[in-house]
């Protein structure tokens, strides 16, 4: 298979994963007790008979399961995710605002976890063993048992209840007003501690994958020919192996977006980051069942998306790879 | 079996991790007998220190004792952490085996599934469907076991494809079984031992994920678990640190002793791991 059929069957692939998840909120909604009349009764404070039937005509709820149905996947296809019970608005504008913060977050978290992973993993791979080795499992060890909201939490105790170095809360200092390269520097002192949080997590598993690569690259021809050719064993490390280590990260950061953002929820929570996690939270506390949905909807988008470029970027990166299988 | 406790028994790791796993559970069995007035009655002034007259970790934000309240909600942790992990092996290994020993179309769908709940935001999938059930234990425990499954169901199928073609299966075929009884009393006994090990690990999982669900609020409103103890306590963190500390530590040492039990099982029951 070559590359642009390969590019092609993995956007069919995606498409079909939207399709799924749309399918599946479809069915969710039917989980809930009562149905939209029923909730909009609810708010406006009273019902009969007669209110409620022209409610469901008016949503459509009188209709047939496969009408409704279909009504339901065109409207998502045009990008209409139903209205927010509590905020009156359209759940996409809702979602879109808080977007960039969950985004700018992750981003920011997932290149703290690569960087300090692939440091921690080269100096590991230096001497198999050694103690950095050690600290390394022990570490990941406590991380995968601690809760992440948890794990921040502490981190907020320490860094900013004790010693006042970060700040607690969240996006930017509130009622300063900074503008410019001010806010910009005050926004990234408050995403260090949600930030690292969410990294911390992942940083280890990173780090234990670079080690691995590192070891196995190390003994491939290719890096003895470098080494025979007198280059430094620095550049060696650098240019050679690490640049071949690296690859299977990609594919790694693809498959732990969903993990990523789902402890983006609640990191977004302990540190109060005005992001989609928050969102979630408040669509759970007022029972906005159709912001909660578009969230579920929006971010399985967005990590099937990522999944695909990372996917598209493996296969650039590492032309031996057997596409498609 | 006895090879199987001797190499269990052998390392240390896993033999702690048993240890403390006992502690938690007669603390979970016992906390009814040793507190009978319930984690919710008030015993005095709210955010006591540890170490205040019959307070051994102090009290929370509303004045109720700690202890009572960390030995409570153990068993709200083990609870939902074992019968979660018991649903999602359920689904797990009749889907799994049904894909694996078939083959076919069937397998295909199964791998689709997989993959898509590998994609997907588990958490917040789950966040939606115990939302829409409305907040209880039961919403917990089938929310948790649906989202875990796949899991199971990758493992179940691995073995049962490269079960399915032994001679014993092609022998119990001959002798006239059914379908039914051979993937039941002849594959599955043989595919044991990777389940187990799987369990073992998702037990710690899914109570990290019911922490999770009840810091936010989703869990049992009429339940109090070591999740909810955290998020009920968040305004307190600055001036009463044991609120919050002790409840995540209880979460930690317990999933900890059950991350040592599934690496020894799996040392134990995987002789390609032994070393």
């Amino acid at each position: 298979m070559n590359r642009l059929t390969y590019i092609g069957a993995r956007l069919i692939k995606t498409v079909l994963i939207t399709i799924a998840v749309v399918l599946l909120s479809f069915f969710l909604v039917r989980l809930a007790p009562g149905d939209t009349a029923t909730v909009m009764a609810g708010q406006a404070g009273f019902a009969d008979e007669a209110f409620m039937k022209s409610l469901r005509a008016e949503y459509g709820l009188d209709q047939p399961l496969p009408v409704q149905l279909w009504k339901y996947l065109s409207a998502v296809a045009q990008g209409d995710l139903g209205s927010s019970f509590v905020r009156r608005q359209p759940v996409v504008d809702v979602i879109l605002e808080r977007l960039p913060n969950t985004l700018l977050l992750n981003a920011f978290a997932l290149l703290v976890a690569i960087a300090g992973g692939v440091a921690m993993g080269m100096m590991a791979a230096r001497r198999p063993g050694s103690a950095t080795d050690a600290a390394m499992t022990v570490l990941s060890m406590l991380f995968y048992a601690m809760p992440q909201f948890w794990l921040g939490m502490m981190a907020m105790l320490v860094f900013s209840v004790w010693l006042g170095w970060l700040p607690p809360f969240g996006l930017e200092t509130m009622g300063a007003d900074y503008t410019g390269l001010t806010r910009i520097g005050d926004i990234a002192v408050h995403m260090i501690l949600p930030g690292v949080t969410l990294a911390l997590y992942f940083m280890a598993s990173y780090a234990r994958l670079t080690r691995t690569a590192m070891i196995e690259v190390a003994d491939q021809d290719f890096v003895k020919t470098a080494r025979a050719k007198g280059i430094s064993e620095g550049q060696v490390a650098r240019r050679h192996i690490l640049r071949n280590a690296l690859v299977p990260l990609i594919t790694f950061a693809g498959l732990q977006s969903a993990i990523l953002v789902g402890g983006s929820v609640l990191v977004e929570n302990v540190f109060s980051w005005p992001g989609v996690g928050t969102l979630a939270y408040e669509a759970v506390t007022t029972r906005d069942n159709p912001l909660l949905l578009g969230i579920f909807i929006v971010t399985a988008v967005l990590v099937s998306l990522f999944n695909l470029a990372t996917d598209i970027a493996y296969s650039i990166a590492d032309p031996r790879v057997e596409l498609g299988r | 079996m006895r090879n199987f406790l001797r190499v269990f028994l052998s390392r240390p790791i896993p033999l702690v991790g048993l240890v403390i796993f006992a502690v938690v559970v007669a603390l979970a069995l016992l906390a009814p007998l040793l507190f009978a007035r319930g984690p919710f009655t008030i015993v005095g002034m709210p955010l006591l220190p540890p170490g205040a007259p019959g307070l051994l970790v102090g009290s929370d934000v509303l004045g109720r004792d700690m202890a009572v309240g960390l030995a409570y909600g153990a068993r709200i942790s083990l609870l939902v952490g074992i019968t979660s992990t018991l649903g999602a092996v359920g689904i797990g290994v009749l889907l799994g085996a049904v894909a694996g020993y078939y083959g076919g179309w069937l397998d295909d769908l199964l791998m689709r599934v997989t993959e898509f709940f590998q994609i997907i935001p588990s958490f917040v999938l789950l966040m939606v469907l115990v939302a829409f059930m409305q907040p209880s234990l039961s919403s917990t425990v089938i929310g948790i076991a649906l989202i875990t499954w796949p899991q199971v169901a990758r493992v179940v199928r691995g073995e049962f494809l490269s079960l399915r073609g032994r001679e014993f299966v092609q022998a119990a075929r001959t002798l006239g079984m059914g379908d039914a009884r051979i993937i039941f009393t002849q594959v599955l006994p043989n595919a044991l031992p990777p389940i187990i090990v799987v369990g073992s690990m998702m037990v710690g999982s899914a109570i990290l994920t019911e922490s999770a669900l009840s810091f936010l609020g989703l869990g049992d409103p009429n339940l109090l678990s070591w999740g909810s103890m955290i998020g009920g306590s968040r305004s307190a963190m600055w001036v009463a640190w044991w609120t919050t500390v002790l409840p995540g530590l209880a979460i930690m040492i317990t999933v900890l002793a059950l991350n040592f039990i599934g690496d020894g099982l799996n040392d134990a029951l995987n002789p390609r791991r032994r070393r």
